[in-house]
């Protein structure tokens, strides 16, 4: 197997890509994307520490994170839809309803 | 030649995830998107995991990504977007602390190199296997297997709810 670090390396990468994106882009869309590719790199992480390791929980655990992220993101995009209806726009700067 | 597949996939999860960032049409971000997940799911390959592997694509490739180019098409939001971001600053700071994070996990990865990331024990050519994934998901994590259905079950009700208030 190639060295740990290769693959953490490319998991940080591919994180701090997501994390540009939640900051850069307007879009709830886009926004939502970038966490999911954030994830994905967590995701990483994890399966080369239990290849790294030869322990199975962390794959157990990428299984589960894999669940949820599918529940989030069901629950996410309705959300988005609904707001969608109400504004018109998935432009994240017209979301200031809570603004104090 | 694993050398070879990594450096190969791994230009293509990054390629997939830049073009997902500054591509304009949303369509086009979550195609790219499912590139980068088709490329770590090569790379849980080449990390003995055949199992995630699979998932990867069935739940991520198939299913996530579906329903966002589901919703984009639904929305019809593919250039719902930025003509000037007001806040002028944002793009520069940001920028800047993305790179100021990548400069401080690349630091605390040196320091730590020699002693964490060190290999431990010897592979397993059973390694990750689907049997052995059964094993101890329904052995030591039999509750959070259920807690996770539990949670399935919930968005699936919340969606509904969420949309039937609305008529």
């Amino acid at each position: 197997m190639l060295p740990t670090i290769f693959y953490i390396g490319l998991s940080v990468l591919l994180f701090v890509i997501g994390v540009c994106g939640v900051l850069l882009r307007r879009s709830t869309l886009m926004v939502f994307m970038s966490i999911e590719l954030m994830l994905n790199s967590a995701n990483l992480a994890l399966v080369t520490f239990a290849n790294q390791r030869q322990s199975i929980d962390a794959q157990i655990m990428v299984f589960f994170v894999i669940t949820i992220a599918a529940a989030e993101v069901a629950v996410g995009l309705a959300l988005l839809v609904m707001i969608f209806m109400r504004k018109k726009t998935t432009n994240i700067d017209t979301m200031t309803t809570l603004k104090g | 030649m694993e050398l070879v597949i990594f450096v190969i996939t791994a230009i293509v999860a990054i390629i997939g995830a830049v073009a997902m960032l500054i591509s304009r049409n949303a369509v086009h971000s979550a195609l790219f998107l499912l590139l980068n997940f088709g490329a770590i799911a090569v790379l849980y390959l080449l990390l003995q995991a055949p199992f995630l592997f699979a998932v990867q694509l069935i739940v991520y490739a198939g299913a996530i990504i579906v329903l966002f180019l589901f919703v984009v098409m639904l929305l019809g939001a593919e250039r719902d977007e930025e003509d000037a971001n007001p806040i002028r600053w944002q793009a520069p700071v940001a920028i800047t602390m993305a790179v100021l994070l990548i400069g401080e996990i690349i630091w605390v990865l040196v320091r730590q190199s020699q002693d964490s990331l060190a290999r431990v024990g010897s592979s397993d050519s059973d390694f990750g296997s689907p049997a052995q994934i059964a094993q101890a998901l329904f052995t030591t994590h039999l509750l959070p297997f259920e807690v996770a259905s539990f949670v399935l079950l919930t968005a699936l009700i919340g969606v509904v709810v969420l949309h039937q208030r609305q008529s």
